[in-house]
Protein backbone atom coordinates (compact mmCIF):
# COMPACT_ATOMS: atom_id res chain seq x y z
CA UNK A 1 0.00 0.00 0.00
CA UNK A 2 1.61 3.01 -1.01
CA UNK A 3 2.05 5.83 2.39
CA UNK A 4 0.10 7.99 2.75
CA UNK A 5 1.03 12.16 2.83
CA UNK A 6 -1.18 14.04 5.02
CA UNK A 7 -1.16 17.81 5.58
CA UNK A 8 -3.13 18.71 8.70
CA UNK A 9 -5.15 22.21 8.60
CA UNK A 10 -5.66 22.97 12.39
CA UNK A 11 -8.35 25.62 12.25
CA UNK A 12 -9.76 28.49 14.66
CA UNK A 13 -11.95 31.25 13.79
CA UNK A 14 -12.45 30.02 10.15
CA UNK A 15 -8.29 30.41 9.87
CA UNK A 16 -5.62 27.58 9.39
CA UNK A 17 -3.16 28.14 12.55
CA UNK A 18 -0.31 26.56 13.43
CA UNK A 19 0.30 25.23 17.35
CA UNK A 20 3.18 25.00 19.04
CA UNK A 21 3.38 22.25 21.48
CA UNK A 22 -0.69 22.45 21.60
CA UNK A 23 -0.34 26.25 22.99
CA UNK A 24 0.43 29.75 21.25
CA UNK A 25 -1.86 29.70 17.93
CA UNK A 26 -0.27 31.81 15.06
CA UNK A 27 -2.81 32.11 12.38
CA UNK A 28 -1.60 31.17 8.73
CA UNK A 29 -4.18 31.18 6.26
CA UNK A 30 -7.99 30.05 4.70
CA UNK A 31 -8.59 26.38 5.01
CA UNK A 32 -10.38 26.28 1.91
CA UNK A 33 -6.95 27.87 -0.36
CA UNK A 34 -4.81 25.85 1.63
CA UNK A 35 -6.58 22.50 1.22
CA UNK A 36 -7.48 22.76 -2.43
CA UNK A 37 -3.78 23.74 -3.43
CA UNK A 38 -2.20 20.81 -1.29
CA UNK A 39 -4.75 18.62 -3.33
CA UNK A 40 -3.67 19.76 -5.96
CA UNK A 41 -0.26 19.32 -5.03
CA UNK A 42 -0.87 15.41 -4.70
CA UNK A 43 -1.70 15.02 -1.13
CA UNK A 44 -3.18 11.88 -0.61
CA UNK A 45 -6.02 13.19 2.05
CA UNK A 46 -6.86 15.96 4.14
CA UNK A 47 -7.16 16.21 7.81
CA UNK A 48 -8.94 19.50 9.21
CA UNK A 49 -9.11 19.82 13.09
CA UNK A 50 -10.90 22.78 14.15
CA UNK A 51 -9.23 23.81 17.67
CA UNK A 52 -11.69 24.60 20.52
CA UNK A 53 -14.32 23.81 18.49
CA UNK A 54 -16.68 23.45 21.65
CA UNK A 55 -16.12 27.68 21.47
CA UNK A 56 -16.37 28.14 17.81
CA UNK A 57 -19.17 28.52 15.94
CA UNK A 58 -20.13 24.90 15.18
CA UNK A 59 -22.01 26.48 12.08
CA UNK A 60 -19.19 27.73 10.99
CA UNK A 61 -17.29 24.32 11.13
CA UNK A 62 -19.76 23.05 8.84
CA UNK A 63 -19.74 25.59 6.43
CA UNK A 64 -16.38 25.60 5.33
CA UNK A 65 -16.00 21.79 6.05
CA UNK A 66 -18.87 21.99 3.09
CA UNK A 67 -17.18 24.58 0.99
CA UNK A 68 -13.72 22.61 1.10
CA UNK A 69 -15.31 19.03 0.13
CA UNK A 70 -17.23 20.59 -2.35
CA UNK A 71 -13.54 22.06 -4.32
CA UNK A 72 -11.67 18.88 -3.48
CA UNK A 73 -12.24 15.06 -4.43
CA UNK A 74 -9.63 13.22 -2.20
CA UNK A 75 -10.37 12.29 1.51
CA UNK A 76 -11.68 14.97 4.08
CA UNK A 77 -11.40 13.90 7.72
CA UNK A 78 -12.88 16.23 10.52
CA UNK A 79 -12.01 16.42 13.81
CA UNK A 80 -11.60 18.67 16.78
CA UNK A 81 -14.03 18.35 19.85
CA UNK A 82 -16.60 16.05 18.25
CA UNK A 83 -18.43 15.06 21.37
CA UNK A 84 -21.96 13.39 20.15
CA UNK A 85 -23.43 11.42 17.49
CA UNK A 86 -25.47 14.44 16.11
CA UNK A 87 -22.19 16.25 15.56
CA UNK A 88 -20.93 13.10 13.78
CA UNK A 89 -23.56 13.14 11.34
CA UNK A 90 -23.70 17.11 10.34
CA UNK A 91 -20.19 16.27 9.34
CA UNK A 92 -21.07 13.03 7.32
CA UNK A 93 -23.40 15.01 5.53
CA UNK A 94 -21.21 17.99 5.04
CA UNK A 95 -19.22 15.73 2.80
CA UNK A 96 -16.44 14.74 5.43
CA UNK A 97 -15.19 10.95 4.36
CA UNK A 98 -14.31 10.82 8.00
CA UNK A 99 -14.25 11.69 11.02
CA UNK A 100 -11.42 12.17 13.98
CA UNK A 101 -12.81 11.45 17.74
CA UNK A 102 -9.97 12.43 20.85
CA UNK A 103 -11.09 13.71 24.21
CA UNK A 104 -14.59 12.92 23.86
CA UNK A 105 -13.36 8.96 23.15
CA UNK A 106 -11.74 8.76 26.18
CA UNK A 107 -14.62 10.33 28.62
CA UNK A 108 -17.06 8.10 26.60
CA UNK A 109 -15.88 4.77 24.77
CA UNK A 110 -19.38 4.26 23.61
CA UNK A 111 -19.30 7.32 21.40
CA UNK A 112 -16.68 5.11 19.45
CA UNK A 113 -19.12 1.80 19.69
CA UNK A 114 -22.37 4.31 18.07
CA UNK A 115 -20.30 5.62 15.59
CA UNK A 116 -19.23 2.28 14.25
CA UNK A 117 -22.59 0.82 14.38
CA UNK A 118 -24.06 3.89 12.94
CA UNK A 119 -21.44 4.62 10.12
CA UNK A 120 -18.90 2.00 9.85
CA UNK A 121 -15.84 1.87 11.63
CA UNK A 122 -13.49 2.49 8.18
CA UNK A 123 -14.55 5.86 8.29
CA UNK A 124 -13.58 6.44 12.25
CA UNK A 125 -10.45 7.91 12.92
CA UNK A 126 -9.39 7.68 16.68
CA UNK A 127 -6.80 10.84 17.51
CA UNK A 128 -4.58 9.93 20.51
CA UNK A 129 -2.24 12.32 22.19
CA UNK A 130 0.09 10.73 23.85
CA UNK A 131 3.27 11.55 26.10
CA UNK A 132 5.90 9.76 28.25
CA UNK A 133 5.24 10.22 31.93
CA UNK A 134 8.58 10.91 32.83
CA UNK A 135 11.70 10.56 30.63
CA UNK A 136 12.78 7.62 32.23
CA UNK A 137 9.34 6.11 32.73
CA UNK A 138 8.24 2.50 30.56
CA UNK A 139 5.11 3.08 28.03
CA UNK A 140 3.23 6.16 27.32
CA UNK A 141 -0.01 7.70 28.65
CA UNK A 142 -2.83 9.15 26.86
CA UNK A 143 -3.51 13.37 27.11
CA UNK A 144 -6.97 14.64 26.20
CA UNK A 145 -7.81 17.94 25.93
CA UNK A 146 -5.65 19.23 23.81
CA UNK A 147 -2.71 17.42 25.39
CA UNK A 148 -3.44 19.74 28.98
CA UNK A 149 -5.16 17.04 30.43
CA UNK A 150 -3.50 13.72 31.71
CA UNK A 151 -5.74 10.61 31.93
CA UNK A 152 -3.71 7.62 33.45
CA UNK A 153 -4.58 5.70 30.55
CA UNK A 154 -1.98 3.46 29.14
CA UNK A 155 -1.28 4.21 25.14
CA UNK A 156 -1.36 0.51 24.13
CA UNK A 157 -4.29 -0.54 26.43
CA UNK A 158 -6.08 2.39 25.16
CA UNK A 159 -5.01 1.28 20.95
CA UNK A 160 -6.65 -2.44 21.46
CA UNK A 161 -9.33 -1.26 23.21
CA UNK A 162 -10.18 0.91 20.26
CA UNK A 163 -9.13 -1.55 17.73
CA UNK A 164 -11.47 -3.80 19.52
CA UNK A 165 -14.49 -1.83 19.59
CA UNK A 166 -14.19 -1.31 15.48
CA UNK A 167 -12.04 2.34 14.89
CA UNK A 168 -10.61 2.13 11.37
CA UNK A 169 -6.94 3.49 12.22
CA UNK A 170 -5.25 5.91 14.83
CA UNK A 171 -4.05 9.23 14.67
CA UNK A 172 -1.06 9.10 16.94
CA UNK A 173 0.51 12.99 18.27
CA UNK A 174 3.32 13.18 20.25
CA UNK A 175 2.67 16.14 22.59
CA UNK A 176 6.71 15.81 23.41
CA UNK A 177 7.19 15.79 19.67
CA UNK A 178 4.78 18.02 18.60
CA UNK A 179 6.03 21.57 17.04
CA UNK A 180 9.88 20.60 18.10
CA UNK A 181 10.89 19.78 14.36
CA UNK A 182 13.09 17.11 15.59
CA UNK A 183 11.17 14.31 14.40
CA UNK A 184 8.13 11.85 15.04
CA UNK A 185 8.47 9.78 18.16
CA UNK A 186 8.86 6.72 16.20
CA UNK A 187 9.35 4.32 19.48
CA UNK A 188 6.19 5.32 20.15
CA UNK A 189 4.92 4.79 16.83
CA UNK A 190 6.27 1.68 16.23
CA UNK A 191 5.44 0.30 19.43
CA UNK A 192 1.22 1.37 18.45
CA UNK A 193 1.99 0.13 14.94
CA UNK A 194 3.05 -3.23 15.88
CA UNK A 195 0.51 -3.69 18.55
CA UNK A 196 -2.48 -3.21 16.34
CA UNK A 197 -3.34 -4.30 13.05
CA UNK A 198 -4.95 -0.64 11.97
CA UNK A 199 -2.82 1.44 9.79
CA UNK A 200 -1.39 4.62 12.25
CA UNK A 201 -0.83 8.28 11.10
CA UNK A 202 2.21 9.52 12.49
CA UNK A 203 1.87 13.28 13.63
CA UNK A 204 4.20 15.69 15.76
CA UNK A 205 7.43 16.73 15.27
CA UNK A 206 8.03 16.55 11.40
CA UNK A 207 10.80 19.57 10.52
CA UNK A 208 13.24 17.55 7.67
CA UNK A 209 12.81 15.30 5.14
CA UNK A 210 14.22 12.40 6.40
CA UNK A 211 11.99 12.44 9.33
CA UNK A 212 9.23 11.14 7.05
CA UNK A 213 10.83 7.78 6.03
CA UNK A 214 11.83 7.52 8.96
CA UNK A 215 8.56 7.07 10.72
CA UNK A 216 7.91 4.99 8.00
CA UNK A 217 10.88 3.00 8.21
CA UNK A 218 11.28 2.89 12.15
CA UNK A 219 8.37 3.83 13.28
CA UNK A 220 6.03 1.44 10.60
CA UNK A 221 3.57 4.54 10.13
CA UNK A 222 1.50 4.25 7.52
CA UNK A 223 0.80 7.71 6.92
CA UNK A 224 2.50 10.67 7.74
CA UNK A 225 0.86 13.97 9.01
CA UNK A 226 2.42 17.46 8.78
CA UNK A 227 1.20 21.14 8.79
CA UNK A 228 3.21 24.21 9.34
CA UNK A 229 6.31 22.41 7.48
CA UNK A 230 3.86 22.27 4.96
CA UNK A 231 1.84 25.61 5.42
CA UNK A 232 5.06 27.39 5.51
CA UNK A 233 6.66 26.07 2.22
CA UNK A 234 9.58 24.43 4.06
CA UNK A 235 8.42 21.08 1.70
CA UNK A 236 5.84 20.80 -0.74
CA UNK A 237 3.97 17.48 -0.95
CA UNK A 238 6.01 16.43 -3.82
CA UNK A 239 9.78 16.89 -2.08
CA UNK A 240 8.32 14.76 0.84
CA UNK A 241 6.96 11.93 -1.97
CA UNK A 242 10.18 12.02 -3.97
CA UNK A 243 12.38 11.56 -0.81
CA UNK A 244 10.14 8.73 0.32
CA UNK A 245 10.34 6.94 -3.10
CA UNK A 246 14.40 7.67 -3.22
CA UNK A 247 14.07 5.62 0.18
CA UNK A 248 12.27 2.83 -1.53
CA UNK A 249 8.87 3.13 0.40
CA UNK A 250 5.74 3.28 -1.96
CA UNK A 251 4.04 6.63 -2.80
CA UNK A 252 1.44 7.50 -5.48
CA UNK A 253 3.69 9.81 -7.17
CA UNK A 254 4.34 8.20 -10.17
CA UNK A 255 2.34 7.75 -13.38
CA UNK A 256 1.56 3.94 -13.28
CA UNK A 257 1.30 3.96 -16.70
CA UNK A 258 4.66 5.47 -18.26
CA UNK A 259 6.64 5.61 -15.17
CA UNK A 260 6.55 9.12 -15.14
CA UNK A 261 6.60 11.42 -12.74
CA UNK A 262 2.79 12.89 -12.95
CA UNK A 263 2.29 15.26 -9.55
CA UNK B 1 -31.38 11.68 -13.68
CA UNK B 2 -28.78 9.94 -12.15
CA UNK B 3 -30.20 8.86 -8.18
CA UNK B 4 -28.07 8.58 -5.73
CA UNK B 5 -29.54 6.68 -2.79
CA UNK B 6 -29.56 7.58 0.44
CA UNK B 7 -30.14 5.45 3.26
CA UNK B 8 -28.79 8.31 6.38
CA UNK B 9 -25.78 6.31 7.47
CA UNK B 10 -24.35 6.14 3.82
CA UNK B 11 -22.05 8.44 2.29
CA UNK B 12 -24.45 9.77 -0.67
CA UNK B 13 -23.81 13.31 0.20
CA UNK B 14 -19.86 12.94 -1.26
CA UNK B 15 -20.96 11.23 -3.99
CA UNK B 16 -23.39 14.08 -4.49
CA UNK B 17 -20.88 16.68 -4.14
CA UNK B 18 -18.65 15.00 -6.94
CA UNK B 19 -21.47 14.73 -9.58
CA UNK B 20 -22.59 18.45 -9.17
CA UNK B 21 -18.62 19.49 -9.17
CA UNK B 22 -18.96 17.74 -12.37
CA UNK B 23 -22.29 19.47 -13.69
CA UNK B 24 -24.31 16.68 -13.52
CA UNK B 25 -27.92 16.47 -12.78
CA UNK B 26 -28.23 14.29 -9.39
CA UNK B 27 -30.42 13.67 -6.35
CA UNK B 28 -30.68 12.02 -3.51
CA UNK B 29 -33.05 8.66 -3.62
CA UNK B 30 -34.82 7.05 -0.53
CA UNK B 31 -37.96 5.66 -1.88
CA UNK B 32 -39.02 3.39 -4.18
CA UNK B 33 -41.51 5.87 -5.65
CA UNK B 34 -38.54 8.05 -6.49
CA UNK B 35 -36.53 5.39 -8.28
CA UNK B 36 -39.11 4.80 -10.76
CA UNK B 37 -38.09 7.76 -13.32
CA UNK B 38 -33.91 7.74 -12.85
CA UNK B 39 -31.81 6.70 -15.82
CA UNK B 40 -29.25 5.34 -13.60
CA UNK B 41 -28.43 4.43 -9.99
CA UNK B 42 -25.94 4.64 -7.76
CA UNK B 43 -25.47 2.82 -4.20
CA UNK B 44 -22.80 4.36 -2.61
CA UNK B 45 -21.92 2.58 0.87
CA UNK B 46 -19.84 2.41 4.01
CA UNK B 47 -20.38 0.79 7.72
CA UNK B 48 -21.08 -2.89 7.61
CA UNK B 49 -23.05 -5.23 5.25
CA UNK B 50 -25.69 -6.09 7.41
CA UNK B 51 -26.57 -2.44 8.22
CA UNK B 52 -27.05 -1.77 4.86
CA UNK B 53 -28.93 -4.39 3.84
CA UNK B 54 -31.11 -3.42 7.37
CA UNK B 55 -31.60 0.11 5.50
CA UNK B 56 -32.13 -1.20 2.43
CA UNK B 57 -34.75 -3.23 3.57
CA UNK B 58 -36.59 -0.82 5.77
CA UNK B 59 -36.76 1.63 2.88
CA UNK B 60 -38.42 -0.96 0.59
CA UNK B 61 -36.28 -0.44 -2.31
CA UNK B 62 -35.19 -4.03 -3.16
CA UNK B 63 -37.94 -4.97 -5.18
CA UNK B 64 -38.11 -1.69 -6.74
CA UNK B 65 -34.04 -2.02 -7.38
CA UNK B 66 -34.36 -5.33 -8.98
CA UNK B 67 -36.98 -4.22 -11.30
CA UNK B 68 -34.94 -1.38 -12.82
CA UNK B 69 -31.81 -3.66 -12.92
CA UNK B 70 -32.95 -7.18 -14.34
CA UNK B 71 -36.14 -5.44 -15.61
CA UNK B 72 -35.48 -2.27 -17.16
CA UNK B 73 -31.96 -2.30 -17.32
CA UNK B 74 -31.30 0.57 -15.79
CA UNK B 75 -27.46 1.28 -15.51
CA UNK B 76 -26.35 1.02 -11.86
CA UNK B 77 -23.24 1.72 -10.05
CA UNK B 78 -22.45 0.53 -6.66
CA UNK B 79 -19.65 1.63 -4.56
CA UNK B 80 -17.97 -0.20 -1.38
CA UNK B 81 -20.37 -1.71 0.48
CA UNK B 82 -23.02 -0.74 -2.48
CA UNK B 83 -20.13 -3.37 -3.77
CA UNK B 84 -20.06 -6.27 -1.77
CA UNK B 85 -23.83 -6.48 -0.99
CA UNK B 86 -24.30 -7.75 -4.22
CA UNK B 87 -23.12 -10.79 -3.37
CA UNK B 88 -24.33 -13.91 -2.03
CA UNK B 89 -22.87 -13.55 1.28
CA UNK B 90 -20.44 -11.36 3.38
CA UNK B 91 -18.70 -12.87 5.93
CA UNK B 92 -18.80 -9.71 7.87
CA UNK B 93 -21.79 -10.47 10.65
CA UNK B 94 -22.45 -13.99 8.01
CA UNK B 95 -24.74 -11.61 6.43
CA UNK B 96 -26.90 -12.58 3.31
CA UNK B 97 -27.32 -10.26 0.63
CA UNK B 98 -28.76 -9.14 -2.78
CA UNK B 99 -27.53 -12.19 -4.21
CA UNK B 100 -27.83 -10.32 -7.83
CA UNK B 101 -24.18 -11.71 -8.50
CA UNK B 102 -22.77 -15.38 -7.88
CA UNK B 103 -20.07 -15.04 -4.69
CA UNK B 104 -18.63 -14.08 -1.31
CA UNK B 105 -17.33 -11.25 0.61
CA UNK B 106 -14.57 -12.21 2.31
CA UNK B 107 -11.99 -10.63 4.71
CA UNK B 108 -8.64 -9.42 4.18
CA UNK B 109 -6.02 -12.02 6.19
CA UNK B 110 -2.01 -12.39 6.36
CA UNK B 111 0.52 -10.00 6.80
CA UNK B 112 -1.30 -6.89 6.04
CA UNK B 113 -3.40 -3.95 8.20
CA UNK B 114 -6.78 -3.77 8.42
CA UNK B 115 -8.47 -2.16 7.23
CA UNK B 116 -6.73 -1.33 3.57
CA UNK B 117 -7.09 2.61 3.74
CA UNK B 118 -5.37 4.70 1.51
CA UNK B 119 -4.77 4.99 -2.57
CA UNK B 120 -3.80 1.60 -4.39
CA UNK B 121 -3.54 0.62 -8.08
CA UNK B 122 -6.43 -1.03 -10.02
CA UNK B 123 -5.44 -2.77 -12.89
CA UNK B 124 -8.43 -2.94 -15.85
CA UNK B 125 -8.66 -5.94 -17.51
CA UNK B 126 -10.28 -4.88 -20.77
CA UNK B 127 -12.31 -2.21 -22.29
CA UNK B 128 -15.33 -0.54 -21.32
CA UNK B 129 -17.50 2.31 -22.01
CA UNK B 130 -17.60 2.82 -18.35
CA UNK B 131 -13.56 3.60 -18.36
CA UNK B 132 -13.66 5.84 -21.12
CA UNK B 133 -10.21 8.10 -21.04
CA UNK B 134 -8.97 6.22 -17.79
CA UNK B 135 -5.36 4.49 -18.64
CA UNK B 136 -4.86 0.23 -17.93
CA UNK B 137 -3.79 1.04 -14.43
CA UNK B 138 -4.83 3.96 -12.33
CA UNK B 139 -4.76 5.13 -8.68
CA UNK B 140 -8.15 5.37 -6.78
CA UNK B 141 -8.56 5.38 -3.13
CA UNK B 142 -9.98 2.66 -0.93
CA UNK B 143 -11.51 2.37 2.46
CA UNK B 144 -12.30 -1.83 3.50
CA UNK B 145 -11.58 -5.01 5.23
CA UNK B 146 -13.74 -7.11 3.17
CA UNK B 147 -13.44 -8.02 -0.99
CA UNK B 148 -15.59 -9.94 -3.12
CA UNK B 149 -15.02 -12.94 -4.31
CA UNK B 150 -17.39 -13.17 -7.67
CA UNK B 151 -18.18 -16.86 -8.71
CA UNK B 152 -17.62 -15.92 -12.11
CA UNK B 153 -14.32 -14.83 -13.73
CA UNK B 154 -15.80 -12.99 -16.34
CA UNK B 155 -17.43 -10.15 -14.24
CA UNK B 156 -14.02 -8.86 -12.82
CA UNK B 157 -13.49 -5.92 -14.36
CA UNK B 158 -10.42 -4.71 -12.59
CA UNK B 159 -7.88 -6.19 -9.74
CA UNK B 160 -5.48 -4.81 -7.06
CA UNK B 161 -3.30 -6.01 -4.68
CA UNK B 162 -3.68 -6.05 -1.23
CA UNK B 163 -1.65 -9.24 0.45
CA UNK B 164 -3.44 -10.96 -2.17
CA UNK B 165 -4.95 -9.82 -5.55
CA UNK B 166 -8.76 -9.35 -5.13
CA UNK B 167 -11.45 -7.91 -7.63
CA UNK B 168 -11.69 -3.88 -7.13
CA UNK B 169 -14.52 -3.64 -10.17
CA UNK B 170 -17.23 -5.76 -11.30
CA UNK B 171 -19.20 -5.36 -14.94
CA UNK B 172 -22.06 -7.21 -15.86
CA UNK B 173 -24.74 -6.02 -17.71
CA UNK B 174 -26.45 -2.71 -16.48
CA UNK B 175 -24.87 -3.51 -13.30
CA UNK B 176 -21.16 -1.64 -12.17
CA UNK B 177 -19.43 -1.60 -9.52
CA UNK B 178 -16.29 -0.58 -7.51
CA UNK B 179 -14.33 -1.52 -4.29
CA UNK B 180 -12.83 1.71 -4.35
CA UNK B 181 -14.29 4.96 -3.44
CA UNK B 182 -14.36 6.64 -6.92
CA UNK B 183 -15.83 9.75 -5.36
CA UNK B 184 -12.99 10.19 -3.43
CA UNK B 185 -10.21 9.26 -6.09
CA UNK B 186 -9.43 12.65 -7.53
CA UNK B 187 -9.26 13.06 -11.39
CA UNK B 188 -9.48 9.27 -12.48
CA UNK B 189 -12.30 8.50 -10.16
CA UNK B 190 -14.27 11.65 -11.20
CA UNK B 191 -13.33 10.29 -14.57
CA UNK B 192 -15.37 6.72 -14.20
CA UNK B 193 -18.20 8.50 -12.20
CA UNK B 194 -18.45 10.89 -15.32
CA UNK B 195 -18.47 7.93 -17.42
CA UNK B 196 -21.39 6.30 -15.96
CA UNK B 197 -22.94 9.34 -15.62
CA UNK B 198 -22.81 9.35 -19.77
CA UNK B 199 -23.54 5.63 -20.00
CA UNK B 200 -26.61 6.56 -17.35
CA UNK B 201 -28.23 9.18 -19.99
CA UNK B 202 -27.09 11.89 -17.36
CA UNK B 203 -27.67 15.42 -18.32
CA UNK B 204 -25.16 17.75 -18.06
CA UNK B 205 -24.51 21.45 -18.70
CA UNK B 206 -22.50 22.43 -21.86
CA UNK B 207 -19.46 24.34 -19.61
CA UNK B 208 -17.29 21.35 -18.58
CA UNK B 209 -14.65 23.85 -17.47
CA UNK B 210 -15.72 25.64 -15.22
CA UNK B 211 -15.46 22.93 -12.32
CA UNK B 212 -11.76 21.89 -11.53
CA UNK B 213 -11.37 18.92 -8.64
CA UNK B 214 -8.33 17.70 -7.35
Amino acid sequence: MNVRVIPCLDVKDGRVVKGVNFEGVREVGDPVAFGKHYAQEGADELVFLSIAAAQEDWTRVLSLVKTLTSQISIPLTVGGGLATLGQVEEVFAAGAAKVSISSAAVKNPDLLTQVVKRFGGERLVLAVDAKRPAPAAAGWEVYINGGMTPTGLDLLTWVAQAEQIGVGEILLTSIDADGTQDGYDCEMLRAVSEHVKLPVIASGGAGKLEHFREAVQKGKAAAVLAASLFHFGTYSIREVKEDLAAAGIPVRLYNLNSGQVWL
Amino acid sequence: MIGVIDYKAGNAPSVLNALRALNIKAELVSTPEALRPLTGIILPGVGSARATMDSLRELRLIPALEEKVFGEKTPFLGICIGMQILMEYSAEGETPCLGWLKGRVERFDGAVRIPQMGWNEVAFRRRDPILANLKEKEYFYFVNSYYVRPAAEEVVLATTNYGREFCSMLAWGPLYATQFHTEKSGAAGLQLLKNFALLAGGERDADETSHCLF
